[in-house]
C-alpha cells in the first residue's frame, strides 16, 4: 500500500506539531444563512449557539438579501442549475455576458471577463498578458492569490515596501529596460485594512510607462463615494489598466470573480488565461444573484453609506476602550495582539461571550503580527456593535491588554 | 572582502528590513530566514551587477547562494575575479 503506516505517521506528526503550536485551524459549522446574527455549531457536535458575526466579508449585508435570493431562484428556474462546460465550449449564457457588461459599466472599464473566483482571476491574468521580457513589481503585502499568479508567470519579479511610493519609483527606474512593466497591488489590503495610494501609483505609471493592476476584492461595492472601489476613492477612475475583483464578498458573497480593464488585456485573458479556459463557467444561479446585487447598488448608495458609519462607530469604540488597532478607514479593523496563541485564546473567549471573530497569525500575516481581524457590515445594527464592544472590553480586561502598548503586550505574551 | 560585505549588508538592510526589525549580520539567513523572498531577490542581483559591473548567470543566483551576506560576497568575488 502506497499510503503506508510510515507515511501516515509522518503526516500525523506534522499535524500534531501544528496543534501543539496552538495554530491549528478548525472550521465552525454555521446552521443559518450568512448574516450579522448566525447560529453556530462549535466545536463539532456542540449545541447551536447564537452569535454575532464580526468576521465575514459580507460588507454590504447582501449575502442573504431577500431580493438577491429571489433573483437567484428566478435564475435557477429560467437558466437551470449548471452548464456542464467551460465558457468557450458551451458554457456562456446571455446572462454571463450581461454581467460582464454590467461590471464594466460599474467599474468604468472597457471590458470584463468572469472567472470561477478572484483567486482564479489572479492565478490566470499575469501569464496571459506578460512574458519573460517583462517585469512585475508588487507591493510586499499583496494577497496570496496574487503571489500565486505571479509565481505562475515567466516575467521577472520584484517587490516594493508596503505602500512606499519612493521605493516603487526606485524599482521602476531599476527595471526601465524591460519591455512591459506592471505594478501590482491590493486596493484595500485584506489583513491591515489600509488603502493603496492609487493616485500616486497612476502618476508613477504614467511617468515610467508602467501598467497598474489592482485587486479590489475588499473594496468593490463599497469603497469610494458610489462604491466603485479604490480607484474611485483615489480619483483615478478609468486609469487602472486591470482590476480583479470577487463576487464572493460584498457583491452577494456566493462565488466568482472577474478581470476588468483595457479591452486588449481582457481579450488576452479570454484567449490564454488557464483558469478561464480549463475551469467551469460560473453557475447561472450565482450570475443571476450578482446581477440583482449590481441593480441594488446602482439604485442607491444607502448600504455603503451605512457601512461607512458603522465602521467609524466600531473603530472609535475599540480605540476608546484601549485596544491597539491598525490605522485605517475601511470596514476591516484589525485588533492587534501580536502573539499567535493569544489571538486564538482571545478569539475563543470572545466566542464564549457570543462574538464570532477569528484570530489570524503567521503565515496569513507576518510573524509577530497576530491579530483579531474584525470586519464590519451594513447588516450590523448599532445594537450588534454595542454588544460586540461590551464583549471585547470584557475579554480585553480578562487578558489585561486594554490601554497597553504593542511593546507591553509583547512583553506579557511574547511575539 | 570586508568592504564588499559592508556594502551588501547596507543594501540588504535598507532594501528589505522594516524599521523595527532586528539588525542583520554577515551570517543572518536572508532567504531561508524569511527576510528576503524569492520575488525580491532580483533587485539584489541587479544591484550587485550594476555596482560591481558583473553579470551573474541565473543558474548561479540561487536562493542558497544568496542566503547570507558572506555567501553573496563570495559569489560576487568569483565574478569580479573573472573580469
Amino acid at each position: 500500500m502506497a499510503y503506508s503506516d510510515k507515511v501516515r505517521e509522518l503526516y500525523k506528526k506534522q499535524l500534531e506539531g501544528i496543534l501543539e503550536a496552538g495554530i491549528f485551524k478548525q472550521e465552525r459549522y454555521i446552521h443559518s444563512p450568512q448574516a450579522a446574527d448566525i447560529e453556530v455549531e462549535f466545536p463539532s457536535g456542540a449545541p447551536l449557539k447564537k452569535v454575532i458575526n464580526m468576521c465575514s466579508n459580507n460588507y454590504l449585508g447582501l449575502s442573504s438579501h431577500p431580493d438577491v435570493v429571489q433573483a437567484a431562484h428566478d435564475g435557477l428556474g429560467s437558466r437551470g442549475y449548471g452548464m456542464s462546460s467551460v465558457r468557450f465550449i458551451c458554457g456562456t449564457q446571455d446572462i454571463h455576458r450581461e454581467l460582464e457588461s454590467r461590471m464594466s459599466r460599474f467599474l468604468e472599464t472597457e471590458d470584463t471577463l468572469l472567472f470561477p473566483s478572484c483567486m482564479d482571476a489572479n492565478a490566470g491574468v499575469f501569464e496571459a498578458v506578460l512574458t519573460k521580457e517583462d517585469v512585475m513589481i508588487s507591493d510586499r503585502l499583496v494577497h496570496a492569490s496574487l503571489i500565486d499568479g505571479i509565481r505562475l508567470c515567466s516575467a521577472m519579479t520584484d517587490t516594493f515596501k508596503h505602500s512606499d511610493m519612493a521605493h516603487l519609483e526606485e524599482k521602476l527606474k531599476l527595471h526601465s529596460d524591460k519591455r512591459l512593466k506592471m505594478v501590482i497591488t491590493d486596493g484595500v489590503f485584506s489583513m491591515d485594512g489600509d488603502t493603496a495610494k492609487l493616485d500616486e501609483m497612476v502618476a508613477l505609471g504614467e511617468k515610467y510607462d508602467a501598467m497598474i493592476l489592482v485587486d479590489d476584492s475588499h473594496a468593490s461595492g463599497f469603497i469610494g463615494k458610489t462604491g466603485r472601489g479604490t480607484h474611485e476613492k483615489c480619483g483615478v477612475l478609468g486609469k487602472i489598466d486591470i482590476i480583479t475583483t470577487t463576487f464572493g464578498k460584498a457583491l452577494g458573497g456566493a462565488s466568482g470573480g472577474c478581470v476588468s480593464g483595457r479591452r486588449e488585456l481582457v481579450e488576452m485573458c479570454r484567449q490564454r488565461a488557464r483558469p478561464y479556459l480549463f475551469s467551469n463557467t460560473i453557475a447561472p444561479v450565482v450570475v443571476s444573484g450578482v446581477l440583482k446585487v449590481m441593480e441594488i447598488l446602482s439604485a442607491s448608495t444607502e448600504r455603503r453609506d451605512k457601512l461607512e458609519r458603522n465602521a467609524a462607530y466600531w473603530r472609535k469604540g475599540l480605540t476608546e476602550a484601549g485596544f491597539v488597532l491598525k490605522e485605517g478607514d475601511t470596514p476591516i479593523v484589525p485588533v492587534m495582539l501580536f502573539n499567535a496563541k493569544l489571538s486564538q485564546d482571545v478569539s475563543k473567549a470572545l466566542y464564549e461571550e457570543g462574538i464570532y471573530a477569528i484570530g489570524f497569525f503567521f503565515p496569513v500575516v507576518p510573524q509577530g503580527q497576530a491579530r483579531i481581524r474584525t470586519q464590519i457590515s451594513a447588516g450590523h445594527e448599532i445594537h450588534h456593535l454595542d454588544q460586540a464592544l461590551d464583549a471585547f472590553v470584557k475579554v480585553g480586561k480578562r487578558f489585561d491588554i486594554l490601554g497597553k502598548t504593542k511593546q507591553e503586550i509583547i512583553q506579557m505574551y511574547g511575539m | 572582502m570586508e568592504g564588499m560585505k559592508d556594502v551588501i549588508l547596507e543594501y540588504v538592510t535598507k532594501e528589505y528590513l522594516e524599521d523595527d526589525s532586528e539588525p542583520l549580520n554577515y551570517d543572518t539567513p536572508l532567504i531561508s530566514g524569511g527576510i528576503v523572498d524569492s520575488f525580491s531577490m532580483v533587485s539584489l542581483k541587479r544591484f550587485l551587477e550594476n555596482k560591481y559591473n558583473i553579470q551573474i548567470p541565473d543558474d548561479k543566483a540561487t536562493p542558497e547562494a544568496f542566503d547570507t551576506v558572506t555567501k553573496i560576497a563570495s559569489l560576487v568575488e568569483e565574478f569580479v575575479g573573472k573580469k
